[in-house]
């Protein structure tokens, strides 16, 4: 048997289902990101760690031109090393029948009668490698499920110039090869690069690396300082070439998911509190509304010998029941999202498994942060249940004092008619309160202006680098830097209309205590086909003397122009060049610095070389330019610059980019849920005004225009509230998710702004209109029973 | 505004006139029967007391008469006006340029001052008298710049009547003005009705449960059961002041 006061809580629910159930979905939603954000950030961080483990990725790497192998002893007799293994990693070449355009690949040597010491590999399908057999691959499994490769295959592959046929004996997965783009990208596209592991007798043979190895990988005791390591091993390495030895925080695919789950943390740390807010101030404005108009029972309840606890417990209950059933709906959302969201992220992380964990203590916290929110918003109304005495409560309360306040000036006044009057004095009565509403629907509006901007900046990003910055239509990439002979070369191959020379060149800068491991791009003098573009998109003159560098990596370095900065070339002679920043190029992924072709060139006494090129091309004559391109030994990569892009594309409208698209329904329905509720408790509080109104002999159109111009007025002065916040949340999401791997552009995107806007006035209209409805139907003479 | 269906009053007539007058709410079990035929003719001018306990029929036919309900059976006249034939844009109307209301709990606007709350209705009526005036009738000129909340009870039923009056309507309707009020206050509030008969020859009705109240009125109406059990004619009328409260 309930309790009388339950009964009454069960239908006071029922009477109000439409609000209460509102407030619940938000708060559903603020759950629902938490725990599908906590889950995500959980399943990710846990498995990789274990998958890290499992599979010995080595901490430290150690890339060289080539080493005799005789050093490994040596470096595993130093102090805190814990595991050394030497290998052998080269570019490679795939050709497939069925693809004009050679594929590339990264060929990875395994020990022959051991398993690795580190960096093992997780085998999915087939089996291991057969030392005796020297044509056996393992494939990267994201590969040959894109290319329907299996097990027992053949195929052919270009190593160091010479083609080779293998057979593919097993399919593999490893924690380093966790996110795979091609080299020079950042959005991985399975059919377009592959790794393959082989015997380290046949790489070394191929490979010209016969006693010898081009990579060191190592491991350390925890929590050991990983600084003298690695300047001990460019030490030791130097002579053979040393590229500059790196640790597993700086290694690319680790770096991907690393920066993926750090972006989960903080739109975790920012979202659903912004959620939980909306949700406890729409619950504080309908329990306010409750009690209020709940003064004569609560008088009467209070006047029979209830407590204020007993009461008071009464509307919390009301509050708790909507906040845990908003927590519950949202731990199931939450799971629901999270597993579809895991499989995305398996899309592009190629973790052997990835199961959504979900931390019980995480459903524990949610609901308990949902009561707690719930109550917050609660406390201040229950406050009023203790401060009312019986008697005070039985009398109808005296009118709200408007006398007090912000006066409007008379002058101002004398121009509005009595019901503007209402309106503004109305809006100037509860300050807070209005600016809580003009707050809520612009965060609303924030959000999806926001999310609007920057689906729009990243298409502005694809056009800025796909159509501006690079111009041509494919890059080739040689084996080797080459004089400028192969310029003219490729020129003159058949549908080649201009080809660009360009040379890359591994480097670490050096700035103060900064440290930064990437590549100068030498540029031809006044380029077309590749250019570096300042913000307004205008070229960049590259200097005879001075380097170019991207924003992205100036800001890594936090160099400013005119400052000088240590390149240490990791190529060739190796000089140590200081050099200074000519200019800040825009750029939208990774940090590339830039100089002047013939500039580099001079610095490292090699006159005319080039290591790749970019080409425009005639399209009725790509297929055949394609097939000797794939002829060509010296060429180790061909790349169309439309697969990048359309890599890109895909990863924003399918996957990650998709959950975009899930945040602004979701802020649409915010949006909607704060104006209607605001329109709803305004009417509601107002509804006996109204009655009046209308039994004075105002129309039903002049009686709405008290309440509907108060919602006009909050909703109008909450666009270019909306339009501030939206520009503050894309400068967040610009500064919380820009590196240097991709940046994220602060461009302000008027469209975004613009639809947004509609969004929140079609919500106020959609929501006037329904209130304008029930308006119209209003019972004057129930209106009018009430007294307050 | 001819859109009112109010054109060419007969002001011969009686104010109202009714017959057969019925009020049905709910149906089946619930079904409450709140006026089962009233007849009843009220000439303009007069001052009307309506009495009986609560629930037979006196506010439901007020509601009625003001326009905010329409009848389930019967017919009604104002003046020359069929009022059970007009739709609710006409009601509005009527309301609008014909009729005040006064309510126990007065329904002023907190957010406007007294002045304010009696302009409300004088920016919308044909032929208003001045704001302030109307507020000088019931004794506030010096209150008119005050809001709702700084008035005491009885200031605010006065602003109240003040805004009822001010669009000079034919016919004053008061649910139980003075039930929220002490006697004194009361007093006063009574007074003002009064005067405004008097003065602006407005038919009045006085829905109350103080049957003292009915020794001021031309006309006493007792209603029991949703039926006029006894309708009485004054004829010697006694001032405000001089009812025994």
């Amino acid at each position: 048997m309930l309790a009388s006061l339950d009964q009454k809580l069960l239908r006071d629910l029922w009477r109000v289902r439409g609000q209460a159930l509102a407030i619940a979905v938000v708060m559903a939603f603020g759950v629902m990101l938490m725990v599908m954000m906590d889950g995500l950030i959980n399943s990710l961080s846990e498995t990789k760690r274990s998958y890290y483990e499992r599979y010995r990725l080595a901490q430290v790497f150690a890339p060289v031109k080539r080493a005799p192998k005789h050093l490994l002893q040596q470096i595993a007799h130093w102090p805190d090393v814990t595991a050394v293994e030497g290998r052998i990693s080269g570019g490679a070449l795939i050709n497939l029948p069925e693809e004009t355009i050679p594929i590339r690949a990264q060929a990875v040597s395994l020990p022959d009668y051991r398993a690795p010491r580190l960096n093992d590999i997780y085998l999915a399908e087939g089996r291991r490698l057969d030392p005796t057999h020297k044509n056996e691959i393992l494939l990267l499994e994201g590969f040959a499920n894109a290319r329907g490769i299996q097990p027992g295959d053949y195929l052919t592959a270009t190593l160091n110039g010479a083609r080779r046929s293998f057979h593919v004996v097993g399919l593999a997965q490893a924690p380093e090869f966790l996110y795979t783009p091609a080299p020079g990208e950042i959005v991985p596209d399975d059919k377009r690069f592959a790794v393959f592991w082989m015997s380290e007798d046949a790489l070394a043979a191929a490979l010209d690396m016969d006693g010898a190895f081009n990579e060191v990988l190592l491991t350390q005791p925890l929590g050991v300082n990983s600084a003298h390591l690695l300047y001990q091993l460019d030490q030791l390495l130097m002579s053979y070439g040393a590229l500059g030895a790196y640790t597993l925080d700086d290694h690319l695919s680790n770096r991907f998911i690393s920066e993926e789950i750090q972006q989960l943390e903080n739109s975790n740390r920012v979202v659903p509190p912004v959620f939980m807010g909306v949700a406890a101030f729409l619950l504080y404005i309908v329990i306010s509304r409750m009690v209020q108009s709940e003064r004569e029972q609560i008088g009467l309840l209070k006047a029979f010998g209830y407590t204020g606890w007993e009461i008071s417990l009464h509307y919390l209950k009301f509050v708790l029941l909507i906040a845990i059933f908003g927590a519950l709906l949202g731990c199931v959302l939450g799971v629901l999202g999270g597993r579809g969201l895991s499989g995305v992220y398996q899309l592009y992380y190629k973790f052997p498994f990835l199961l959504f964990r979900l931390d019980p203590a995480t459903v524990i916290s949610s609901v308990l942060v949902s009561i707690v929110v719930a109550c917050a918003g609660a406390a201040w109304v229950v406050r009023r249940v203790f401060a009312l005495t019986p008697a005070q409560a039985m009398r109808p309360p005296t009118p709200t004092d408007f006398s007090t306040g912000l006066r409007f000036g008379q002058g101002l006044l004398a121009k509005f008619d009595q019901p503007t009057r209402m309106v503004l004095r109305t809006l100037n009565r509860h300050p807070l309160k209005t600016m809580m509403s003009i707050g809520g629907i612009a965060l609303g509006m924030a959000l999806s202006a926001g999310m609007l901007n920057v689906l729009t900046a990243f298409d502005r990003t694809l056009a800025f680098s796909f159509e501006q910055v690079d111009r041509s239509d494919l890059n080739v990439n040689f084996v080797e830097p080459l004089g400028p002979d192969s310029l003219y070369y490729l020129a003159r191959l058949p549908g080649v209309l201009a080809a660009e020379g360009v040379r890359d060149v591994p480097a670490i800068f050096h700035f103060g205590r900064e440290r930064y491991r990437g590549v100068v791009t030498a540029l031809a003098p006044a380029p077309q086909l590749f250019r570096s573009l300042d913000k307004h998109g205008q070229p960049i003159a590259l200097p005879q003397q001075g380097i170019v560098l991207s924003k992205a990596l100036a800001g890594q370095l936090k160099v400013q122009n005119g400052d000088t900065l240590l390149v240490d070339i990791r190529q060739g002679r190796r000089p140590k060049l200081p050099i200074q920043v000519a200019a800040i190029a825009e750029t939208m992924t990774g940090a590339p610095a830039y100089m002047d072709l013939k500039a580099l060139n001079r610095l490292m006494f090699e006159p005319g070389r080039v290591s790749g090129a970019h080409l425009r091309i005639d399209m009725h004559h790509a297929q055949t330019l394609y097939a000797k391109l794939k002829d060509m030994p010296a060429i180790a990569s061909v790349n169309l610059k439309n697969h990048s892009r359309q890599a890109m594309e895909k990863m924003m409208d399918e996957g990650a980019g998709a959950t975009r698209y899930v945040m602004m329904i979701i802020a649409a329905v915010i949006t909607f849920g704060i104006v209607y509720n605001s329109a709803r408790i305004a009417f509601a509080e107002r509804a006996r005004d109204l009655a009046s109104l209308r039994v004075m002999g105002l129309t039903k159109s002049e009686a709405a225009f008290v309440l509907l111009g108060e919602l006009g007025i909050i909703t109008l002065l909450a666009i270019p509230v909306g339009c501030a916040f939206g520009y503050g949340l894309s400068a967040l999401i610009s500064a919380g998710f820009s590196n240097d791997l991709y940046q994220v552009p602060v461009t302000v995107v008027p469209t975004a702004y613009g639809s947004a806007a509609v969004a929140v006035l079609l919500a106020a209209l959609g929501s006037g209109y329904l209130i304008k409805r029930d308006l119209d139907r209003l019972d004057l003479v129930g209106a009018l029973k009430t007294r307050e | 505004m001819n859109n009112t269906g109010l054109q060419g009053l007969d002001l011969s007539r009686p104010a109202f006139a009714m017959q057969g007058l019925t009020k049905v709410f709910g149906s089946g079990p619930s079904r409450v029967e709140a006026l089962r035929g009233v007849d009843l003719t009220v000439p303009a001018a007069e001052l009307v007391v309506l009495l009986g306990p609560s629930g037979s029929g006196k506010s439901t036919l007020l509601n009625i008469l003001g326009g905010l309900d329409s009848a389930t059976s019967g017919s009604l006249f104002y003046f020359n006006q069929d009022l059970g034939g007009m739709d609710e844009s006409e009601l509005t109307q009527y309301r609008r340029q014909h009729i005040g209301f006064v309510f126990q709990f007065y329904n002023l606007m907190p957010s406007l001052t007294a002045l304010e709350n009696v302009q409300l209705v004088t920016e919308i009526a044909e032929n208003p008298m001045d704001a302030a005036e109307a507020l000088a009738m019931v004794g506030l000129e010096n209150r008119q710049d005050h809001f709702p909340a700084q008035l005491s009870g009885g200031e605010q039923q006065r602003v109240a009547i003040a805004r009822a009056i001010a669009k000079r309507p034919r016919v004053l309707f008061c649910d139980e003005p003075t039930g929220a009020l002490d006697s004194k206050t009361g007093r006063t509030v009574l007074n003002v009705l009064q005067e405004v008969n008097r003065e602006l020859g407005t038919t009045i009705f006085i829905v109350t449960h103080a049957a003292s109240t009915a020794a001021m009125a031309h006309r006493v109406i007792h209603f029991a059961d949703g039926r006029i059990s006894k309708e009485v004619e004054n004829q010697h009328v006694l001032s405000a002041a001089e009812i025994d409260w």
